[in-house]
Order: structure tokens, then C-alpha cells, then sequence
């Protein structure tokens, strides 16, 4: 079986956001980049199949140079392969496109993603490749199993989970319980080392156009002082929540 | 042509947010001098949607649709916004309105733009304000393709009346095969989930341990609120995952989120600052969520929690 991983190249959760040219791109100045955590979770998973159930783990970022470090990463975690497709992610539309082009030419049978990248939120890119390459798809998935190519998944709905069958070839968006949080590798030594061999390889960019474009980003208006209620009159609050902010 | 909407429902009732949407679309209609057509399935009362700006509904009944799929759903909606000539699409932020959506796109050839916060600011070209950096920053996008979807946070446009009437039209697309299979769902139905509440009440791990989680129920239930929990509070399995809020659990975009023994720290308010009015309640006066809320009380949740669930009922009764 052959896994594709989708990692997206994030700013790790702690990072001040700032922007740069006009308020159009994101200041990277000081930022830490991490792979995007909901597809540590996946790539975790796909390890586990691969050492449980055999299967080759591929990981694929698009985007510039500057993200192979984090493909790296996901590489000295356990993944065989890197690809990094060398175009600059301009919408979740352009970069699902590549990165299907990409599981086509590498007729791979399971691609995980995760289910939104903390930047840009987009919640778009697996079920737009599941569509491009015709394949079933899961997302908010919190549980995946594969027997063959029948596949059984748990998908977190509001209120509550939903179990569900489906079959390979198939997209997960995944997220936190795909595996626990305690499973997740930290890279170690040999890992890194190993890392430094295994092919990263760069591929050209089919072109794929964007169907968005970013005008600006702003920040949210700065927070006026918080109003202060002691503990000894919490009628004020109350009062406070009911009259000035109608809440309640 | 017409503006789309995606209202959805719950064994035959409209959800909250499909009148929120359905509010949106009027706005989007309006800017653009056409009407609204409404997607709805299984729904038994549509004439509700009429007073929320909805023109006409196209009523789907299957019953091979009762469990969500969202490959059929967004296979039927496609057909629906052809038959229409619908040029914007609007679908709330729901788990399954997220989870068609890019599908629907691709079926379209239709750029799709989530998390929108506000009506758009302009419709040519259509330009739309949406959260992105987990809600620390906005993002100002256009949609440059012919047909336009507009996912469309929860509780961010709110509900808007315009004393209209809808009419109804049965409407029988051709279904995909489904693909995906619902074997079992297991749902709480008696409880508000964070995704739909207007008032959220969460705790951290100031309240100790989870046998102290009876006063965060009430006070919950007091406010006819969701709970909802910090991560080191799930991770410690005081409370289920699926409470876990914050940058790398559920985001809250209530209109009142009440902090109680939570900290503050960033990946915890990034997923909970889209909420409109936020309380904090902690011991300690240079915790981070002073900086971030609207009003705090400087004190001991185990007195402070219990007095407020008195005050609140006593408010509750003499407003009632
Ligand atoms: C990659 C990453 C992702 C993360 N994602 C998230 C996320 O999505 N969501 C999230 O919540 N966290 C997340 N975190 C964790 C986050 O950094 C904090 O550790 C966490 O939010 C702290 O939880 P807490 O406020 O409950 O606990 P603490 O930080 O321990 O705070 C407890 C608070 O309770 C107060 N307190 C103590 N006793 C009382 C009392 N009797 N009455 C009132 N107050 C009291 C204390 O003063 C303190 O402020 C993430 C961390 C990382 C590294
Ligand atoms: N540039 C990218 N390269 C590779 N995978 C990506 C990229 N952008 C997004 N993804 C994948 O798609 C998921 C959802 O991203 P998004 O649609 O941006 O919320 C991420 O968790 C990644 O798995």
C-alpha cells in the first residue's frame, strides 16, 4: 500500500503574526516553522500502518525552498520519501490541484491530510483532491482503520462522532486522535541522520491556477482594558453582561 | 440568477444557523439585486425561511439522504445552484457544511472561501473578510471564478428578519453513489454543542480535577450553555476530547464565552477570540486572559462559580 502525506509548512502555534509588503504577505521574520499538528497526527497514523500493516509513506509539501527543513523533519520521524512541489501555495485550490497531480503520478492508494492548517484555515485542500482524483473521503476523522482496501473511520460531527465504511483509494483530513497526542515522534538522532539520506525530491509545478486571491490581511482591532468586577459583587456582573454587553 | 443557500436541519428542523445563513444570503442578494433560493432537506416546515429573506425553497425528501453524505449533498446542491443559474453559494461552518463544501467546489469549478466573517465588502470583484492564522489575523480575499461559495462562520452575521414569504418547489437531483457509508452515530442530543451554542462555559485546570466539574455543568445549564474545556484538561481525560477548544481543538465563535480557571495562553485564546464577549475568572491577576477578556473576576473559582449560579437564577426568575 502506498500512503501520501500531505505536510503543510506552519508557523509554529506560539508565533507573534505580523505582516510584511502592505499588509499582503506574512512577516516570517523570527517565526519557527513546524509541520501544520493536525498532519503530525496523520503522519504518526501512516507510520503505524506502515510498521502494522506494511505500506510506503511519501510525504509532499507544496511550496518554496524554505520548507524542506520541515519535510526533513517529517522524514527523520519515519517517512521514506519526500516531494516538494516548487511553486510558491498561493489558494487551497492550486495546491490541491498539484498535489493530486501528484498522487496520480504516484498511484498511491491512501493520502492523508489533515483536516485545516493553522494558517490559513482553509479546511479545503483533502476533500478538493479527493474530488480531483474521484477517491472516497473522510474528514474530521479521528480513527482510521484499513483491512484491504475496506476502510473503517470515526469522523467527529457536532454533538458528538459518527462511525463510517468506505473503501480505498481514499483522502482523510485527520486530526488529533487519529492517534494520541502521546504517540506522536519526536524525532531522535538516528532519525535525523537517517533523514539527511533519504530523496527529497523537487518536481516542477504542473501550473495549476488559483480560483482566490489575497487582497490584504489586517489584525484584529487592539482589545480595550478589561472591566473589572469584584468577586464580593457579582449582581454587577450580571448587571453588566445583561445591560452594557446583551449576552444574557 | 440568484444567491444559493445550504440550510440544513435536524430531524426536520431548521438549525440556528441555517436562518443565519439564510440572513447572509438575503444581504448578498440585496447587494446584488437578485433573489434567494434555499436548498433544504428532509426539512418538514420550510416557510420559516421566509422570514429570513429566503424567496423559494428547493425542497428535497429522500429518505436514502437521512444520514449526512457529503458527497451526495454536495452532488445535489451543484445540480441545484445549475438549475438556479446561482452565481454565489452560501453554507454555514457546520462539520458537515465544511466537509462538502470543497467538494462542491471542485464539482463547480467554484473558488470557495471559508470562515467568512462579514457580508462581502464588495461583489465586483467579490471580495469577502475571512479568519485566518487561527483567528489572530483577517484575511481579505477576492473569489475570481464565475461561481462564487461562501462558507460562512457560525454566529458571526447573526440572524436578520425581513418579513418575507417563501415558496416551496420539490426538487429530485440525481444522486452519486454514496461512497462513504454511516454505520452508527452517537450524538448527544440533550446537550448544547460548542459549534451551535451561543454561550460557552469553559473551564482549565484551575478547577483541580474532574470531580469539580459539577458547578461548570450548572452554571452551563443555568446559561443554557455548551461546556467546554482546555487541552491539558482533556489530555488528562477530566473531560472528553471532544471539549478540548483552542488553536488545536474545536473553535468557539460564541457571543459570550466564560473562562473559568484557564489561564490564557495563546494557542488556548487563538481558538476561542472569535467569540464576541468573554469573561474570565481566575486567582491570579497576571494571568495572560485579563489581557484578552472583556470583564474578569480576580478570584477563587470554588466561591466565585456557585455565588454567579445563584445571581444568574435570581436574574432568570425576575426576567422570566
Ligand atoms: C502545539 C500546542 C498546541 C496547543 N493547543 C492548545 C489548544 O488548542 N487549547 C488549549 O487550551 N491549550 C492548548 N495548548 C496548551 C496551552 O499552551 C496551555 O498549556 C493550556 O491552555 C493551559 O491550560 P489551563 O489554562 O487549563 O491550565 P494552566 O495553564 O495550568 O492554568 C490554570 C489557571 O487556573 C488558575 N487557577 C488555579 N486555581 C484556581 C481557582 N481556584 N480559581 C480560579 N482560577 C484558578 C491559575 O491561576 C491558572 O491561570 C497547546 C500547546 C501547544 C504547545
Ligand atoms: N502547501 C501545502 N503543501 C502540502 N499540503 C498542504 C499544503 N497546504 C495544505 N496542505 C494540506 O491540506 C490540509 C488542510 O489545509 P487547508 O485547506 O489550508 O486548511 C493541511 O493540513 C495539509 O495536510
Amino acid at each position: 500500500m502506498k500512503i501520501l502525506v500531505c505536510i503543510s509548512h506552519v508557523p509554529d502555534t506560539t508565533s507573534k503574526i505580523n505582516f510584511t509588503d502592505g499588509d499582503s504577505k506574512f512577516d516570517t521574520t523570527g517565526v519557527q516553522f513546524v509541520i501544520n499538528p493536525n498532519d503530525e497526527f496523520g503522519l504518526t497514523r501512516a507510520m503505524w500502518f506502515k510498521e502494522k500493516q506494511g505500506a510506503s509513506v511519501d510525504v509532499v509539501n507544496v511550496g518554496g525552498p524554505e520548507t524542506e527543513p520541515t519535510l526533513r523533519k517529517a522524514l527523520a520521524i519515519g517517512a521514506d520519501n519526500a516531494i516538494r512541489v516548487n511553486t510558491e501555495a498561493k489558494d487551497g485550490y492550486q495546491v490541491a490541484k498539484e498535489i493530486a497531480n501528484v498522487v496520480k503520478d504516484g498511484g498511491y492508494d491512501l493520502v492523508i491530510a489533515g483536516r485545516e492548517s493553522i494558517d490559513y484555515n482553509g479546511g479545503m485542500v483533502p476533500g478538493m483532491i479527493a474530488e480531483m482524483i474521484d477517491a472516497n473521503f473522510v474528514t474530521n476523522c479521528i480513527n482510521l482503520e484499513l483491512d484491504g482496501t475496506n476502510a473503517k473511520a470515526v469522523r467527529e460531527i457536532d454533538g458528538g462522532k459518527e462511525t463510517v465504511s468506505t473503501s480505498l483509494p481514499l483522502v482523510i483530513g485527520g486530526q488529533k486522535g487519529l492517534v494520541e497526542e502521546s504517540d506522536l515522534r519526536i524525532p531522535n538522532m538516528r532519525g535525523i541522520m537517517m533523514a539527511r539520506k533519504k530523496p527529497l525530491t523537487v518536481v516542477e509545478p504542473i501550473g495549476a491556477s488559483v480560483e482566490t486571491t489575497t487582497v490584504k490581511f489586517e489584525k484584529p482591532a487592539p482589545k480595550g482594558a478589561v472591566t473589572l468586577v469584584s468577586p464580593d459583587n457579582l449582581d454587577e456582573l450580571v448587571n453588566l453582561l445583561h445591560n452594557e454587553a446583551k449576552v444574557i | 440568477m440568484s444567491v444559493l443557500v445550504y440550510t440544513e436541519s435536524e430531524n426536520g428542523t431548521f438549525k440556528k444557523t441555517a436562518f443565519e445563513v439564510a440572513s447572509y444570503a438575503k444581504a448578498v442578494a440585496t447587494q446584488m439585486g437578485t433573489t434567494v433560493t434555499a436548498f433544504a432537506v428532509n426539512a418538514n416546515d420550510v416557510s420559516e425561511l421566509g422570514k429570513y429573506g429566503v424567496d423559494k425553497v428547493l425542497k428535497i425528501s429522500d429518505d436514502s439522504l437521512k444520514n449526512f453524505n457529503a458527497k451526495s449533498y454536495a452532488s445535489a446542491i451543484a445540480q441545484a445552484t445549475k438549475n438556479e443559474d446561482a452565481k454565489v453559494v452560501i453554507v454555514s461552518q457546520s462539520a458537515d457544511s465544511k466537509y462538502l463544501a470543497p467538494i462542491l467546489s471542485v464539482g463547480l469549478e467554484a473558488g470557495y472561501a471559508s470562515n467568512v466573517m462579514e457580508a462581502p465588502t464588495s461583489t465586483s470583484p467579490f471580495t469577502v473578510k475571512r479568519t485566518a492564522f487561527t483567528n489572530k489575523a483577517f484575511n481579505l480575499t477576492t473569489i475570481d471564478t464565475d461561481i462564487k461559495i461562501v462558507g460562512v462562520s457560525n454566529n458571526s452575521f447573526g440572524l436578520v428578519e425581513a418579513n418575507g414569504s417563501a415558496t416551496a418547489e420539490d426538487f429530485s437531483p440525481s444522486l452519486p453513489a454514496k461512497g462513504v457509508t454511516v454505520e452508527s452515530v452517537d450524538r448527544v442530543t440533550d446537550k448544547v454543542t460548542i459549534a451551535d451554542a451561543e454561550i460557552v462555559v469553559s473551564a482549565g485546570r484551575g478547577m483541580k480535577g474532574p470531580e469539580n466539574w459539577g458547578m461548570i455543568e450548572e452554571l452551563a445549564e443555568v446559561l443554557g450553555a455548551a461546556t467546554a474545556c482546555s487541552k491539558p484538561v482533556s489530555d488528562l481525560g477530566w473531560r472528553p476530547h471532544s471539549e478540548h477548544v483552542g488553536q488545536t481543538g474545536k473553535p468557539v465563535a460564541s457571543n459570550l464565552y466564560i473562562a473559568i480557571g484557564i489561564s490564557g495562553a495563546i494557542q488556548h485564546l487563538a481558538g476561542i477570540n472569535a467569540s464576541k464577549v468573554k469573561v474570565v475568572i481566575n486567582t491570579d491577576p497576571e494571568a495572560p486572559f485579563f489581557k484578552a477578556a472583556d470583564y474578569g473576576v480576580v478570584g477563587d473559582a470554588f466561591e466565585v462559580v456557585p455565588q454567579l449560579i445563584e445571581k444568574l437564577k435570581a436574574f432568570k426568575a425576575s426576567n422570566a
